[in-house]
């Protein structure tokens, strides 16, 4: 990679060599590390994903037997969750991002992010055993007791991968809130910080709060499993609900934390390509908080089909209409951050408008699932699948895809080939929805998920769903080639390419290791293409 | 230093509250089955030693105390101060550890261990043994929490011997001081609500 | 603690002294029947000992009011865990609707 960056100055060039990177402090070199492992990982869940859609061709399971189809879609979830989309925006775009929107050198503790890694890939080792040594068939979501007392396959070691992965992610969030609070540059107030750091604040905050339930949930299943302590099997005394709701304590604003990074991505392309302020900026702002804080109070919703008290079931359900607000809050104000801005079409706008159709239907879609009555019947069908995937993929991927090539050119210091990145957010919307919206009428007819076989009269729905896997890998694979053929062969990039506003356009391409000569001194909004229209904020 | 002495404060008190959440998942498991179960949870707190758990309560506050003044001495440069209060404080824990491996002793020799040897004859046994899942649980991972803080504490020790610490920086013993008082906050809560169940009922164990 | 406020000896121990005190009494009020104020009262007089260690000895009391946040937000949302998932439990059977 001697040919990547442009100054001789850049973080990438010096220091040299291996333990440079491995041992490095530098808050860009930790989101390369990142943005290799991710990267792989997200191969691991995509060829689980590939094995679970081929299996999908026929009606009968004659592909795998249950037994592997189980474990194939148990680590595909967790895979995917865990080890990609969790880590993704912030452990990589928010890493190298943060510190040079607000004006830093780094971030607060940059030893503890190198920790973060290290421990990230540790977990990622003992999952991978895991994974080796037997599989897990219980399903992302763990539940008792099958977990904890029947199931044959690796779960104790599973539970560990996922128990120290947690870390990670809470020594993440923990760096990004002392950061984003203490090393703001002068007159970087935060309402003229971009939307982007907003979303990572916030998304920072579920981490902390969150993750250590999960972490204490999967150990008390490992010790149940491995000590024989009883925590959540019936045969001796526990309760499996219980483990239900400490587990969705967590995993639900996990999936928050799976979007807002996204969200806060968009905020800032949508303002790039249509060169203008984000309309409604402070709602845009408050929003992420609101989504943040009310996306703790609506895990119940996964609870619908449970002994869940009705009661408890209503309360839930109406929380869970309100949290769709402030998400639709946003949805609105990027509408009208583009009209009547000056859109250009460039691959972003393609990644932002992929991103703003699907996401919006994954949202609503969401709305069906919060009522009650409708999630009895929608409940471990399709609809669940094709509504997640809707955002977590067509959301919060497509997001981490624009954002990844919208700071390509900042983070490597090359030019991509635009039309090649058209192309392939053409492939995913495409793939995307031909894979995703069968689903949504399987499972309104009926089809339950973790199943290999299903009724003849669903097998239509499903080629078509396959095939439309076949196009969203393609959609996948090519900016792989791409990008890395920008490594080698890509026009070297200005510090500006795309006249964009934000700390970041205004260092090199790449950044030097210590992102600014001297600290910037901030005196505008944010996003001030237009001073003269603006009202100034903050 | 100050900026960094308060940004270390703040990180470690988010830190801290991971660990609030994290103890939080058990102490939930706990309130429910204690609903669920009140007369097992009596049973089965009267099987704990409460003079041991008592000795333990105050050890562990002696132990805060000491940490208080260990950070205070490096506040004020004492060199001698953090020496002697951070050994205190190593020994303190240490005591803790020593107690709880012959309250575990104990059980183990009353087949009050879940798992095979667990002595199903008890009244509620079934619900008994889930008691002692849970009081094996939260006492073990505040013990293994103790031996981190201990670990820490031994090597902010070192560091104070070779005087690495004074009233212009001493960060590190602050914030290890936020961890010691955090485990010792956690068997505030440990104390009444394993050990002092249905006290007024007589009968106490060991 | 902020690097400029240093505790007299004598706050901590007055703090020391109370907390051993609260101890006593959590196990003098256990052995006394008090019917369902039992539990709260242990309860309350834990909170006050933990109160008294986070302010006194952790020193939050010369923080900065964001440490101080990040306090009430972790205790807070303990509360959260406990609050929701107790009204599942509490709750059951509450509307009449079989077996929920």
């Amino acid at each position: 990679m001697s040919n990547v960056g442009t100054a001789p100055d850049s973080y990438l060039g010096a220091p040299y060599g291996l333990a440079a990177w491995l041992l490095t402090k530098d808050h860009k070199r930790i989101a390369i590390l990142y943005l290799i492992s991710i990267t792989i990982f997200f191969g691991v869940g995509a060829m689980f994903a590939a094995g679970i859609r081929l299996e999908l061709l026929t009606p009968k399971g004659d592909l795998w037997t249950s037994d592997t189809y189980n474990k194939l879609f148990t680590l595909h979830g967790v895979i995917m969750i865990f080890f990609f989309l969790v880590p993704s925006i912030p452990a990589v775009l928010g890493n190298f991002l943060l510190p040079i929107m607000i004006g830093a050198k780094d971030l607060a503790f940059p030893r503890i992010n190198l920790i973060s890694w290290y421990i990230y890939v540790v977990g990622a080792v003992i999952t991978l055993t895991a994974v080796i040594t037997g599989g897990l068939d219980t399903g992302w979501t763990f539940y008792t007791p099958y977990s904890s007392v029947s199931s044959q396959t690796a779960v104790t070691t599973a539970a560990l991968g996922v128990f120290v992965t947690g870390f990670s992610s809470i020594l993440t969030g923990l760096n990004f809130i002392v950061t984003t609070h203490r090393m703001r540059a002068p007159g970087m107030t935060w309402f003229r910080l971009p939307l982007f750091v907003w979303a990572m604040y916030a998304t920072s905050l579920q981490m902390i709060l969150g993750t250590p339930v999960i972490a204490i949930t999967v150990l008390l299943v490992a010790a149940e499993r491995f000590l024989g302590l009883g925590f959540f099997d019936p045969a001796r005394g526990g309760d499996p609900v219980l483990f239900q709701h400490l587990f969705w304590f967590y995993s639900h604003p996990a999936v928050y934390i799976m979007v807002l990074p996204g969200m806060g991505v968009i905020s800032e392309l949508v303002s790039a390509i249509s060169r203008k302020q984000v309309f409604g900026y402070s709602f845009v702002a408050f929003s992420s908080l609101a989504i943040a804080i009310i996306g703790f109070l609506v895990w119940g919703h996964h609870l619908f089909v449970s002994s869940q008290s009705v009661y408890a079931g209503l309360v839930f359900s109406i929380l869970t209409m309100l949290v769709a607000v402030p998400s639709a809050v946003k949805t609105f104000n990027w509408t009208a951050t583009m009209y009547k801005g000056a859109v250009t079409w460039e691959s972003s706008t393609y990644w932002v408008i992929g991103f703003l159709g699907l996401f919006t239907i994954g949202g609503l879609t969401g709305l069906f699932l919060a009522a009650m009555g409708m999630d009895i019947h929608l409940s471990d069908t399709y609809f669940v699948i094709a509504h997640f995937h809707y955002i977590m993929v067509g959301g919060s991927l497509m997001a981490y895809l624009g954002g990844l090539h919208f700071w390509w050119p900042k983070m490597t210091g090359r030019m991509f080939n635009d039309n090649l990145a058209k192309v392939s957010a053409i492939l995913v919307f495409v793939g995307f929805n031909l894979t995703f919206f069968p689903q949504f009428i399987l499972g309104y007819m009926g089809m339950p998920r973790r199943y290999h076989a299903y009724p003849d009269e669903f097998q239509v729905l499903n080629v078509l769903s396959t095939a439309g896997a076949g196009v969203l890998g393609l959609g996948y694979l090519l900016p792989a080639f791409y990008l890395t053929y920008s490594l080698f062969k890509g026009a070297k990039a200005p510090a500006n390419p795309w006249g964009a506003k934000g700390l970041e356009w205004t260092v090199p391409s790449p950044p030097t290791t210590f992102n600014f000569d001297e600290d910037p001194i901030v005196t505008e909004p944010a996003y001030n293409y237009n001073p003269s229209r603006e009202v100034h904020v903050g | 230093m100050d900026q960094q002495l308060e940004a270390s404060t703040l990180g470690m008190w988010v830190f801290l509250v991971t660990e609030i959440m994290f103890f939080g998942g058990m102490f939930m498991a706990y309130i429910l089955y204690r609903i669920l179960y009140p007369e097992a949870w009596v049973l089965g707190s009267h099987h704990l030693n409460v003079s041991l758990g008592a000795l333990n309560t105050g050890v562990l506050i002696c132990s805060s105390l000491t940490m208080a003044l260990a950070v205070r001495s490096a506040q004020v440069s004492s060199r001698k101060g953090q020496i002697v209060n951070l050994a205190l404080t190593i020994v303190l824990g240490s005591t803790f550890l020593v107690v709880k491996y012959f309250e575990y002793k104990e059980k183990f020799e009353h087949h009050l261990v879940p798992g095979r040897h667990f002595d199903m004859s008890l009244p509620q046994a079934a619900q008994q043994q889930l008691f002692f899942s849970i009081y094996f649980m939260l006492t073990g991972i505040h013990a293994a929490h103790m031996i981190v803080g201990i670990v820490l504490m031994f090597v902010i020790l070192v560091m104070s011997i070779r005087n690495r610490f004074s009233a212009a920086y001493y960060t590190p013993v602050e914030i290890s001081g936020l961890y010691w008082h955090f485990v010792d906050i956690v068997w505030i809560f440990l104390f009444p609500l394993l050990y002092l169940l249905g006290a007024h009922l007589g009968a106490h164990g060991g | 603690m902020s690097s400029h406020i240093v505790t007299p000896v004598r706050t901590y121990v007055v703090i020391f002294v109370s907390l051993l005190v609260l101890t006593a009494v959590t196990y003098l009020v256990a052995t006394q029947d008090f019917g369902a104020m039992n539990t709260p009262i242990a309860l309350a007089v834990a909170l006050l000992k933990a109160s008294l260690v986070v302010i006194y000895f952790m020193g939050v009391r010369y923080n900065t009011p964001l440490t101080k946040v990040v306090v009430i937000a972790g205790f807070f949302w303990l509360f959260i865990l406990f609050g929701l998932t107790l009204n599942d439990y509490l709750t059951r059977g509450w509307l009449g609707v079989a077996g929920r």
